[in-house]
């Protein structure tokens, strides 16, 4: 039973308001040639989905649906595997509830 | 460049930034805060109750213009298996009282007007702004901060770390430890809109009456985790959160999950027809008072989420995060009227004042709670949850058998999943945990 795959987790990112810093991407991934155990699970862990495999199997992030939880950070800034800053000041996620 | 000094700097906008601005600027101090957010809230993620108590410790009337949702008249406590749920509800009547206790507010415009109360108090708020860096003298004093708005630093006695619990600031600095995997939850949540009057029918709710679901079991699929479901005026907070490490291990998505606790037979007739207009994910700090970092230094003080300040099992936050903003904020005043310097030693009175408070009082209580919940999270959150449905189907179900015989074969179901040692050995243990 895999029920994640019927999750589309894009349609959920597009009730949201977002300011895209263009080319300014607040996370960034280590480039590698094999992923590590804890990119690896940024795949799965990531709730917007950012994480992907490209098809050199390395893991890549593309940062315009991030709802900035954090989550990749605690997970993959310990072991150097990904840069995060903030965006800039008014960039990214726009919250209208929170 | 801002050339002024300020008496103190708040980063952050949240429930503790603004209740540190706030009570800052209202005893006279010249107060600067700085949001990266396009306004106060635009970055706030909770769930979410707001604890009356707390706030009327900084605003005495704010039941006058406050944006509050329900006031909460029921809690629901549910342990659920995979088609069940074993409900414990407690609503009273007291609880429609004139100065209600708890209510249910979205953050996002909750945190705009308490914000407005900051800036009529006198503090300066600048959105907006990404604080970039700590400004620190050669001894390491924290002197005020680096933006990415204006070049150059800006320069305070003291500089109020509000920075949410996933600040980097302090992390950056040394001044504490990144939040580790096993100390932090992730939660991800949704906005489920419907008419008012259907969420009341759903909800068995009148006028401004409000409920809260918070629901453990199944649905976190062995890890530690809850789901939460509350009701606010026009739509209903539905989101579910497990501790990170435990994502790590198991593979599991948030989203996923989330997907599965809305689609339970218990749970989906209460958001049926409901239109989504969020989604939203968080982390929540887990760790207890065991994670607690060092809380001040020369020239700092760290509040409210970045300090880890959260009651896990009573599922407490901002008013943690509310009273330890205006501690520190009176602290501060208090050094500052006796005219110290704001070293490590004079702002130690913080750390005091926080700990004659039930801030850190009820996280000590329940210091080994957060490691009990982790290290048993396949019984607490899988086995238990399906033996008691199990046991009330049991219960309640009339088929003929003997009652007597119906009791052994719960029991026994018991013993098979847990054995005698198992069984009081968890009892003891929370127990000894809860105490």
């Amino acid at each position: 039973m895999n029920v994640e795959t019927s999750v589309r987790v894009e349609d959920k990112l597009f009730y949201n308001r977002y300011l895209v810093d263009v080319g300014r991407p607040h996370i960034k991934v280590r480039a590698h040639t094999k992923p590590s155990p804890q990119l690896l699970a940024l795949l799965k862990v990531c709730p917007a989905r950012c994480y992907e495999l490209n098809d050199k199997g390395q893991v890549e992030v593309t940062v315009d649906g991030c709802i900035e939880c954090g989550t990749c950070r605690v997970i993959g800034e310990p072991t150097g595997d990904i840069e995060w800053s903030y965006p800039r000041g008014g960039y990214g996620v726009l919250f209208k509830f929170g | 460049m801002i050339e002024e000094k300020f008496d103190a700097i708040v980063v952050g906008a949240g429930m503790s930034g603004n209740a540190a601005a706030l009570t800052m600027a209202k005893r006279g101090m010249k107060v600067l805060q700085l949001e990266r957010g396009e306004y106060a809230g635009s970055k706030n993620v909770q769930g979410a109750i707001l604890y009356a108590d707390m706030l009327e410790k900084l605003i005495p009337d704010f039941r006058d213009d406050a944006p509050l949702e329900r006031h909460l008249v029921e809690q629901r406590f549910w342990l659920m298996d995979d088609r069940s749920h074993f409900g414990v509800h407690y609503r009273s009547e007291d609880f429609n009282e004139e100065r209600p206790n708890r209510y249910t507010i979205i953050r996002a415009q909750f945190d705009k007007w308490l914000s407005s109360k900051v800036r009529e108090a006198g503090a300066t708020v600048l959105c907006e702004t990404t604080v970039t860096e700590l400004a620190r003298d050669a001894h390491g004093k924290v002197i005020g901060v680096h933006t990415d708005r204006c070049d150059g630093e800006i320069h305070a006695d003291v500089v109020v770390l509000a920075e949410g619990v996933n600040g980097l600031l302090g992390t950056r600095a040394r001044l504490r430890e990144r939040p580790k995997p096993d100390k932090v939850a992730l939660a991800v949540k949704e906005m489920h809109f419907l008419p008012r009057e259907t969420i009341e029918a759903h909800f068995n709710l009148k006028g401004d009456e409000g409920v809260v679901v918070e629901a453990a079991g199944t649905i976190s699929r062995g890890m530690t985790g809850m789901g939460f479901i509350y009701a606010n005026k026009e739509c209903i907070s539905i989101g579910i959160g497990c501790i990170v490490a435990d994502f790590q291990r198991t593979g599991e998505t948030p989203y996923g999950l989330l997907d599965c606790f809305k689609r339970h037979p218990s749970v989906a007739p209460l958001i049926e027809g409901s239109e989504v207009k969020e989604y939203s994910a968080h982390l929540i700090p887990e760790g207890g008072y065991k994670a607690i970092p060092q809380l001040y230094g020369d020239g700092w003080v760290v509040v409210g989420d970045a300090a880890q300040l959260n009651n896990a099992i009573h599922r407490e936050g901002s008013n943690l995060a509310m009273t330890s903003g205006r501690i520190a904020a009176e602290a501060i005043v208090q050094v500052k009227s006796r005219s110290h310097p704001m070293t490590a030693a004079n702002l130690s009175v913080y750390k005091k004042m926080l700990d004659d408070s039930f801030v850190i009082k009820d996280l000590k209580k329940h210091k080994d709670m957060p490691m009990l919940m982790h290290t048993n999270s396949q019984n607490l959150f899988l086995t238990y949850p399906q033996l008691v449905s199990r046991a009330m189907q049991n219960y309640v179900r009339v088929d003929g058998t003997p009652k007597a015989e119906k009791e052994k074969g719960t029991l026994k179901s018991f013993v098979n999943a847990r054995s005698w040692t198992g069984l009081f050995g968890d009892a003891f243990r929370i127990a000894r945990a809860w105490r």
